[in-house]
């Protein structure tokens, strides 16, 4: 089967930088049915050349699933004229993700953990709680449309 | 990627999720368990041991199963997690929620 989808992936040095050496960029369709397909594709070349840990492997996989389905759902509202683009800084010990849609954004410290006995029958509500257990730090813009996760390699 | 349904000893009904569970899928995953309730099943269990990586979207399709389990007077338990996967339930607390054993035999003699 042909996929839908049109992803664009740029591999080009970072000019200037002692800590990125690589930059990835990627921009998908509002259409959570291309999250799978660009998760594989952004963690294939955050790893590329380099020893990873399954471990790693997994967290990357998760957080990007995470960050997309925000931004597709929450931040673009599945709008299908608007894209999420990712942007990823690979050093040697950091990988950089950045994900940033067309929404309006939100303010990230409103969002309550939702680990509460009296939540946890809630069936959403758990994605950036998630994100902040899985990368080592998150930081956002101020507008609040775009994440930056940042991942030790080790 | 998908699901897939099969009869385990005692006519447990038994789900296994290969590849992702994850917010593109996780509507069908309810679905084959509405289904599965609708026929009368009302011992289930998920089967992740072939299974990549679960989002937020697909733990909450397991919470909202859960959920619809329950009521209809069903029981659901949980195995086959490795490690990462496991830790997703612990993180979240929902490893409070579920019956979650580590393999599907273990799961299935436990009904």
């Amino acid at each position: 089967m042909t996929s839908p989808l049109r992803l664009c992936v740029r591999r080009t040095a970072v000019p200037d930088s002692r800590e990125a050496a690589t930059l990835v960029t990627l921009r998908l369709p509002s259409d959570v049915t291309c999250i799978e397909e660009a998760v594989e594709l952004v963690t294939r070349h955050c790893l590329a050349g380099h020893e990873a840990t399954e471990s790693i492997r997994f967290r990357l996989r998760v957080v990007l699933s995470e960050a997309l389905s925000n931004a597709i759902v929450r931040g673009n509202c599945e709008d299908c004229n608007k894209w999420v683009d990712v942007r990823a800084e690979l050093g040697p010990e950091i990988i950089s993700v950045y994900v940033t849609d067309e929404g309006p954004g939100f303010d990230p410290s409103t969002i309550p953990e939702p680990i509460r006995p009296e939540q946890l029958d809630e069936a959403s509500g758990r994605g950036l709680f998630l994100i902040r257990k899985l990368v080592d730090a998150v930081q956002f813009n101020p507008q609040g449309n775009s994440i930056c996760m940042i991942l030790r390699r080790w | 990627m998908g699901f897939s349904e099969s009869k385990g000893s005692g006519g447990v009904t038994v789900v296994k999720v290969d590849g992702q569970l994850i917010i593109g899928n996780r509507h069908e995953l309810k679905d084959l368990v509405q289904a599965a309730l609708d026929r009368g099943d009302r011992r289930l269990l998920v089967d992740f041991s072939g299974t990549g990586y679960i989002d937020s979207s697909g733990l909450g399709a397991l919470v909202s199963i859960s959920k619809r389990i329950r009521e209809a007077g069903g029981e659901l338990r949980l195995s086959g997690l490795n490690d990462d996967l496991r830790s997703l339930f612990e993180l979240t607390k929902l490893d409070t929620l579920f019956a979650i054993t580590e393999t599907p035999e273990q799961a299935l003699s436990s009904f």
